[in-house]
């Protein structure tokens, strides 16, 4: 199902496994829990109930408020979903966190912008203006994906036996690079910048629960593709090339894989998935910036790390959890000037007792 | 035949240098260099023709010069986390904003506005309010250095410690977490607490009406005043100059000793270290310690330094600013570090306007280069890690620490065949 489920585990557990193979009854034993861990799951729950306990009292005293913020949310968490499988699918087969993932999907947000708004002016629902708004979704899928793989190529290929920190500084500058480019002024320009969109704010409502269109059409495009990438993993052979170098990349290049060529189309698959982001983004919310991605980045990132990185269940269920969380933040809690403040208490506290998120698979460290 | 083997000459390591130069060559150097600035800025400058002024003042003002100092401070924190001990903190810009509210707080009259109930509240500690603003908590400019240091150190370690069981790029994001919170405490924490009495930060506004530095016993030197004004800047860069030779004496001793030691020893293998009997945890959150405490002194200095605190300077571009100068210079290596730091703040602050200037003028296009340093880092940042990871003045120690490739990946260059790795295998078998 994942990158890394089962078959594929992570490096050090499945070391661990291997070498253990004969000795399966050791390490069957439970070793014995520290009592500080016990404190720390004990602790961990204790939070995880009271904001289940928060999350009821306000479905019970606001219904239909939570019902309308649930729409936003999930809607959200679909773009968060799409832009954190790229994180974890980079993240699953060459263990990089990916910095200037964030920024590729800013990028993307406004090439998409330039083809359907400037280029096609559309600002209505027509039969062209879908024309175009598929246009633009190509363009920026090919546009995202190819300068994913050159960055790839250009700079982390180089660095793949590095030690850890230089690909992520080099991920880091790329970021500001491509923020660089998303501040000429022919793309974003260094103020937030209004395009027209094809719905605007246009919604219908479900009872007294208002939907915009938007939400419906980011569902109907990433739930699809959601699904290809689980089938492109999964069941195809470049899915289980990708798997295999995942696994071990030595022995996946003895078994007649070409490795670079399988990390090339992930981070194209990536990249691709990153630019699917940009135009749905755009076209929910029509403003870009473009620091934009360093925000919506971090979202996502701390998305693929709730749902266990490198798994891509667990990116999309993060993806949507993140979406709910922050808009009900938005709506009960705190309000919007503190969603960052939310994401990485959030992060932060995974970190702290749960580091290998909701699906993942815990690892022990690399000896 | 005797039984008994030749007992082998005892090898001692050769005596390290101890010549008068490379003991005392860089204090004096740094000493002299300083002297030099502080005399041409403080008496030569003024009798130069305006014309000169002008122009000297366009290309090297003295904020830029104090400014870049006080970056180079923060770039000597930051290098004791990622250069020592290779612990990458994407986050340092908290230090920063937690060191210039400190000086907020005990260094101006902003808390009156605290809460409703603190309006009348007034206490100095030696302090030296600006005239009319003597409101408020005024504590001595020096006192408050050693509290933000503190402060910081303490933050250091908060921030440090969920971190300590993870790995090393979950580290950088943690980090960076805190680096975005803080900040947002920051631009939001006008109204906080139950019924949003507490004013803890000023929002957006920021706080204005720094205390001046005072010059305690050296008032009594002819000529230096008895507290330092905002606009005197030769006299600031005195402070800030040994503000910085503070940092980088603690850097340069702090290494040689055992917790410098242990810091080079987890960056380079920590499995081996803790073999060794370093204690991770401890070691490490002492980097994160001492690495803060910097930071809130160069917080402290930077109020001082822009007579306020403002809440929108505390971005994430500072952490990554200051990364690029550390690794500009060279990790790990504090001349590296200091000179990358001074030349890196140079160009942020004047250096790429003023190039574009003389771009502009020379091939008459119009250019806005300050809007390029997007680009000037990022590309630092990358260029560097691509081919010269060491940096411009590179340490030997660290060069063969960021060349050689990560212990595992040694194991399995037989069955590889790149050309990269070829390279790093055979200067692993150099070794």
């Amino acid at each position: 199902m994942s990158l890394r489920q089962n078959q594929v585990l992570p490096a050090a557990a499945r070391k661990e496994r291997f070498m253990t193979t004969s000795a399966i009854a050791a390490s069957e034993v439970k070793p014995h829990r520290r009592p500080q861990e016990v404190a720390a799951n004990s602790l961990g729950l204790l939070l995880l109930a009271a904001v289940g306990v928060w999350l009821i009292y306000e479905l019970i005293a606001h219904p239909q408020q939570f019902a309308s913020l649930l729409v936003i949310g999930v809607g959200n968490g679909a773009l968060y979903a799409l832009i954190a499988l790229g994180y974890t699918m980079v993240y699953g087969i060459i263990e990089l966190i990916n910095f200037s993932h964030g920024d590729l999907f800013m990028l993307a947000t406004v090439l998409s912008g330039i083809v359907a708004a400037s280029w096609f002016s559309v600002d209505s629902f027509t039969f062209a203006a879908v024309g175009a708004v598929a246009l633009a979704l190509l363009i920026a899928i090919v546009v995202a994906a190819t300068v994913n793989v050159a960055a790839e190529r250009v700079a982390y290929r180089r660095l793949r036996r590095a030690p850890k920190l230089a690909p992520l500084i080099t991920a880091v500058g790329l970021s500001f690079m491509y923020q660089w480019v998303g501040q000429r002024n022919f793309m974003s320009g260094s103020a937030p910048k209004q395009w027209s969109t094809m719905f605007g704010n246009g919604s219908f409502s479900i009872g007294s629960v208002r939907v915009p269109y938007t939400t419906l059409v980011v569902l109907a495009v990433t739930i699809p593709l959601l699904l290809v990438m689980v089938y492109l993993v999964q069941r195809t052979r470049a899915g289980k090339a990708m798997r295999a170098v995942a696994q071990d990349q030595d022995a996946a290049r003895l078994m007649g894989i070409d490795v670079d060529r399988t990390i090339a189309f992930v981070f194209a698959v990536g990249g691709g998935l990153a630019g699917a982001a940009g135009l749905l983004y755009l076209q929910s919310v029509g403003t870009s910036n473009y620091n934009l991605g360093f925000r919506l980045g971090l979202i996502a990132f701390t998305a693929a790390v709730l749902g266990g990185i490198g798994n891509l269940q667990g990116a999309v269920l993060g993806g949507f959890l993140i979406g709910v969380l922050l808009s009900l933040n938005d709506g009960f809690l705190l309000g919007p000037h503190w969603s960052m403040t939310v994401v990485f208490t959030v992060l932060i506290t995974l970190m702290v007792f749960k580091p290998e998120g909701i699906l993942g698979t815990a690892t022990t460290e690399k000896v | 035949m005797s039984t008994t083997t030749p007992t082998a000459p005892v090898v001692r390591p050769p005596a390290p240098k101890t010549s008068f130069l490379a003991r005392f060559g860089w204090p004096l150097g740094f000493f002299a260099a300083g002297v030099l600035v502080f005399v041409f800025n403080q008496w030569i400058l003024p009798e130069t023709s305006t014309e000169f002024q002008n122009g000297f003042g366009s290309w090297l003002p003295m904020t830029a010069v104090n400014e870049a100092l006080i970056w180079a401070i923060f770039a000597l924190g930051l290098n004791i986390v990622v250069g020592y001990s290779g612990l990458l903190d994407l986050g340092y810009v908290a230090f920063w904003g937690i060191g210039g509210y400190v000086a907020g707080w005990l260094m101006a009259p902003f808390a009156n506005q605290v809460h409703p109930s603190w309006a009348n509240l007034s206490f100095s500690v030696w302090g030296n309010p600006l005239p009319g603003q003597e409101r408020g908590i005024h504590i001595n400019f020096w006192l408050v250095l050693i509290i933000a240091a503190l402060v910081c150190a303490v933050a250091g370690v908060i921030i440090g410690a969920p971190t300590l069981r993870l790995k090393s790029d979950y580290l950088a994001l943690v980090t960076l977490g805190f680096g975005e919170i803080l900040p947002e405490v920051f631009r939001n924490g006008e109204r906080v607490g139950p019924n949003g009495e507490w004013n803890i930060t000023n929002g957006t506004k920021g706080i204005i009406g720094m205390d001046q530095i005072p010059t305690g016993p050296f008032q009594y030197i002819p000529g230096v005043p008895e507290t330092i004004g905002t606009f005197d800047l030769n006299l600031k860069f005195i402070v800030f100059g040994l503000m910085l030779a503070l940092a980088m004496f603690v850097s340069l001793r702090i290494r040689e000793g055992r917790l410098g030691r242990a810091w080079l020893a987890i960056r380079e293998d920590e499995l081996a270290a803790s073999m060794m009997g370093v204690p991770l945890m401890r070691i490490k959150l002492s980097a994160y310690a001492v690495g803060a405490a910097f930071g809130g002194i160069g917080g402290v200095l930077y109020a001082t330094h822009i007579g306020g605190v403002l809440a929108d300077r505390f971005n994430f571009s500072v952490s990554i600013i200051l990364l690029a100068m550390v690794v500009l210079g060279g990790m790990g290596n504090v001349w590296g570090v200091t000179v990358g730091a001074l030349l890196l703040a140079w160009i942020n602050s004047t250096g790429l306007g003023q190039l574009g200037n003389v771009w502009n003028d020379v091939t008459g296009a119009e250019v806005n280069f300050a809007s390029h340093n997007f680009l000037v880092f990022g590309a630092i940042l990358v260029l560097f890690m691509l081919f010269r990871r060491e940096g411009l003045i590179p340490e030997a120690r660290t060069r063969q620490v960021l060349q050689e490739p990560e212990r595992g990946e040694i194991e399995s260059l037989g069955a590889d065949m790149e050309g990269t790795a070829e390279d790093t295998a055979a200067e692993g078998g150099k070794k």
